[in-house]
């Protein structure tokens, strides 16, 4: 399946996390933070640290360690706090 | 709302062995995980594979609700109800679901606990669960030269997970003393334990690889700018207080920290179990002290899969007897029980967290990584404030107050600010982030 | 830090009021101990969202406390500031409130009530929805009339009752966590001292500001005043960017607040904090002391704040968290010494106005402790007015 990251089509499958296409295609960080903006990404893998956020087609604060991709999904780093387009 | 028979909360290896054993005694059981595959973090699935060999194996008896988040456990007259959304994570297009229940079982299982060292909150350092679930979940190597820390057996896997889809793995540095001769056999120190042989074949791997040992080490700084670049190791005195002139820097790109497991215990809070020293309190049946709630697995103490599936048969047999069905004593479960607890206990003793982990961090180190709260200021407005509880900490220090809850810091800050009632950070109605337009749903 | 035998008085409570109080009767020059059975700030006064209000209150006797209040607030931390520094930052926030009627019943009646507490010295103005809409642009287009009101304010309630409580202990006071107070002792029928596990604090007066349990410290005491529990919960979403700045909330949050029904009354509260969050009120339901999570209150609060904010939908809530308010049958606070038992004071039922009231409560009760003239009307809080004192239980 096709995904775009940051707006670059990448090839991704089913069964694939967010975090495991990002990490795989060698991206560390994809968040900043809202206090210092400093860069985050993976950190516990399994959901429960909420660092790894994410923006998913249009939606932010989305863990993209649990957040498994779907066709199409427009996957777009996240700048500290943002609101839901 | 359709009352369910048993409704059991996590599908790893103590949620599975409930929902199988309730289904045996022919009661309808609704399995809610979280993950997408069943088998929790313990059995991970690789995601990308077709299929899910657990919910195959499952029996019909058993309804398995898949990629469903409880968001709250809300008690009503002689039940529970436990409210779920189902779907997409994170994602507003979830669809809610409420079980109400008058047998719950509690599965949720446990996380990795993470110390904070300067630098523990660049991209590139993970906790051991992470790297091992990126490994088998994703067939991800989290990075090309890695350090794995931390303490207990466990690192051992994750090093070898690692090692499997293709990462160098520098070093293993155990914070704790080898357990008498537990670095040249790491088997031998966990005679008796059924997983020795999981063990033994894990030390091989690392054999084979190259992969050095070392037993009271421990990553203390990690550099770099954007993500991590090298990592400070020291050695550690016994209290894991660094040893001056011990450290040395290793480069790396990726770090794998686990200082053992906290459980994941706000379900079981909501549902007003007593929690005693930071575990849920059991009976011999594995029921809480609430009515119609038993818990299993992690939650009622750290012992590892075989443990947490033994836990949960007899939780899943207790539930359905609960509602009516004719069960008979699982003896040979309550039998593993007894020396699953005997050898968590010794694994307890052998693998503790020393005090000297609060000198790895600094005045500036980040010690809630949500709200970027460093320690100088944690200490400083505990110290302004005379703070005494977990609830007043939060609120003059900022420290938990993130979206994680204080899941990441909770024990660590708790332990900073010498507050004793740790366990509060658990308390956390909303279970799991939920969009007010869902919230907002019928 | 030492701890003292006795003290001129022994204020029973370490929540805001309490904190209040004992700050005002320590600059009075008194020698004060602050009790608590649990930890400081950490029942009521954790579970509020430090609202400083004028805009929920009609004219009376809470008004003019408010507006005694609202000047007391910034003049308070800021001298604190002068005499304990960083201890006394308290996220103080003269953000304004907006009162948005989103019906055209709705409208009439809020038009009225900014009208009298104009009257009342009030800075209260009338707005068109378009000027509402341009001081919030996320307001909802619903809105059909609103008001504003620069002088609501907003403080973190657990940092102001702490830097209260930094105060009393800088003046050789002292707060005692984890000692409940066990009733008192009288000598001639007076206050001589509290009874705690183990002894005796002797004391010239005690302060019950035990908030909601303001009623069970009345049994302990022999002297039982009706102060009810009132649950009320919050939801607290993920950081946001700024998306609300002023408290924001629908006209008919002034009735709920009036309001005596036992059943729940829901209506939106709207705010941002210092740190992005944002928080979302109000509910009131009188269900004793049973703090079990609701779901459909959870809902009810979701619903109303999207009805206001239609932005919200899609955000994270991330926390909940409830409180009990301590309540009286009139809906005033209890400031002032019991008829019955010489030296006892009480100072409550301030129900969801605490944190706002708290600065000229404490003042008030403090005048009145030392014999100074006072700067609002003491009567109407006066603790023998009907209703409030019950017959002793055996």
């Amino acid at each position: 399946m096709r995904i775009t990251v940051d707006g670059e089509e990448v090839e991704a499958r089913p069964g694939q996390t967010v975090a495991g296409v990002l990490l795989g295609k060698g991206v560390k960080a994809w968040r900043t933070t809202r206090g210092a903006g400093r860069p985050r990404g993976l950190f516990c893998g399994i959901g429960v640290c909420f660092d790894c956020l994410v923006r998913v087609n249009g939606v932010p604060d989305v863990r993209a360690c649990q957040r498994l991709v779907a066709e199409g999904d427009d996957i777009r780093s996240q700048a500290g706090a943002e609101l839901p387009s | 709302m359709r009352r369910a028979g048993v409704v059991v909360v996590g599908g790893g290896p103590a949620g599975m062995a409930a929902a199988r054993a309730a289904a045996g005694c022919g009661v309808a059981v609704v399995l809610v995980d979280a993950g997408p595959k069943l088998g929790g973090q313990y059995h991970r699935q690789y995601g990308p594979a077709d299929g899910d060999r657990f919910a195959e194996a499952l029996p019909e008896a058993v309804e398995h609700l898949a990629n469903a988040t409880v968001w709250a456990v809300e008690p009503v007259a002689g039940a529970h109800r436990v409210h779920v959304r189902v779907g997409a994570v994170d994602d507003p297009s979830r669809v809610g679901r409420v079980l109400e229940t008058r047998a719950l079982v509690l599965a949720t299982g446990a996380y990795d606990r993470a110390l904070p060292f300067p630098g523990w909150d660049l991209p590139g350092v993970f906790t051991a669960g992470a790297a091992q679930a990126l490994a088998k979940g994703q067939g991800v190597a989290v990075g090309d030269r890695v350090v794995v820390a931390g303490t207990g057996p466990f690192l051992l896997p994750v090093a070898s997970s690692l090692v499997a889809v293709g990462a160098r793995v520098v070093e293993v540095a155990e914070a704790n003393a080898a357990v008498s001769g537990w670095a040249a056999r790491p088997a031998g120190a966990l005679a008796g334990w059924s997983k020795t042989g999981e063990l033994v074949r894990y030390a091989g791997v690392m054999a084979r690889h190259g992969v050095p040992y070392r037993s009271r080490n421990a990553v203390v700084a990690a550099h770099g700018s954007e993500w991590v670049e090298s990592v400070t190791v020291a050695r550690l005195d016994r209290d894991w207080v660094p040893v001056p002139g011990s450290a040395r820097r290793v480069e790396v790109d990726a770090v794998a920290i686990g200082f053992g497991f906290t459980p994941q215990m706000e379900t079981a809070v909501a549902a007003r179990c007593r929690i005693v020293d930071g575990f849920v309190e059991v009976d011999a049946a594995q029921g809480t002290s609430v009515a119609g709630v038993f818990a299993a697995g992690e939650l009622t103490g750290i012992g590892g899969a075989d443990l947490a599936a033994a836990e949960g048969e007899i939780a899943g047999l207790a539930a359905a007897k609960r509602v009516g069905a004719v069960v008979d004593p699982p003896l040979r479960a309550m039998a593993q029980v007894r020396s699953g607890r005997r050898f968590a206990a010794a694994l307890a003793a052998a693998y503790p967290v020393r005090a000297g982990w609060r000198g790895w961090s600094r005045d500036d180190t980040v010690v809630c990584r949500c709200e970027e709260v460093t320690k100088g200021a944690l200490l400083r407005a505990v110290e302004r404030r005379e703070v005494g509880a977990v609830r007043s900490l939060k609120l003059v220090s900022g420290a938990g107050l993130g979206l994680c809850q204080g899941r990441v810091c909770g024990r660590n800050v708790a332990e900073l600010a010498g507050v004793e009632d740790a366990a509060a950070f658990a308390r956390r109605p909303i279970a799991s982030p939920i969009r007010l337009s869902e919230l907002a749903e019928e | 830090m030492s701890r003292i035998g006795s003290a001129d008085a022994v204020v029973i409570g370490a929540g805001i009021i309490g904190a209040a109080c004992a700050e005002a009767l320590s600059a009075a020059g008194l020698r004060v101990l602050v009790l608590d059975r649990g930890a400081a700030a950490t029942g009521t006064t954790a579970s509020g969202e430090g609202n400083v209000l004028l805009s929920d209150k009609a004219p009376g006797p809470e008004l003019e406390l408010a507006i005694a209040s609202r000047r007391r607030w910034p003049e308070l931390l800021t001298s604190l500031r002068e005499e304990i520094g960083e201890a006394a930052e308290a996220e103080w926030e003269p953000k304004g409130g907006l009162v948005v009627a989103t019906d055209e019943a709705a409208a009439a009646p809020l038009a009225a009530l900014t009208a009298a507490q104009r009257a009342a010295g009030v800075e209260a103005i009338d707005l068109e929805p378009d000027e509402a809409r341009n001081l919030e642009p996320h307001l909802t287009e619903a809105v059909r009339a609103a008001a504003s009101y620069p002088g609501d304010a907003q403080l973190q309630p657990v940092l102001a009752a702490t830097a209260l409580l930094a105060a009393v202990r800088a003046r050789g006071g002292e707060v005692r966590g984890g000692t409940e107070a066990h009733g008192l002792v009288l000598s001639r029928g007076a206050v001589a001292g509290v009874r705690v596990e183990g002894g005796t604090i002797p004391c010239g007066a005690a302060v019950n500001a035990c908030g909601p349990w303001a009623g069970h410290f009345g049994i302990a005491a022999g002297a039982p005043i009706t102060v009810m529990p009132r649950r009320g919960m919050v939801l607290v979403t993920a950081p946001l960017p700024p998306v609300v700045r002023r408290k924001v909330y629908a006209a008919d949050y002034v009735a709920a607040v009036a309001s005596s029904d036992v059943d729940l009354q829901v209506s939106a509260v709207v705010e941002a904090t210092a740190t992005g969050t944002v928080l979302i009120g109000s509910s009131r339901q009188r269900v004793g002391f049973d703090d079990a999570l609701e779901v459909a209150v959870l809902r009810r609060l979701a619903r109303e704040a999207i009805r206001l904010f239609p932005v919200l939908a899609g955000v994270p809530v991330m926390r909940t968290y409830g409180g009990f308010r301590p309540y009286t049958p009139d809906h005033l606070p209890v400031v002032g010494e019991d008829p019955r038992v010489p030296g006892l004071w009480h100072a409550t039922g301030h129900e969801g106005a605490g944190i706002g009231l708290a600065p000229a409560t404490g003042k008030l009760l403090a005048d009145l402790l030392c014999g100074n003239g006072t700067e609002v009307d003491p009567a109407p809080f006066r603790v023998d007015r009907p209703g409030l004192l019950e017959e002793a239980r055996a």
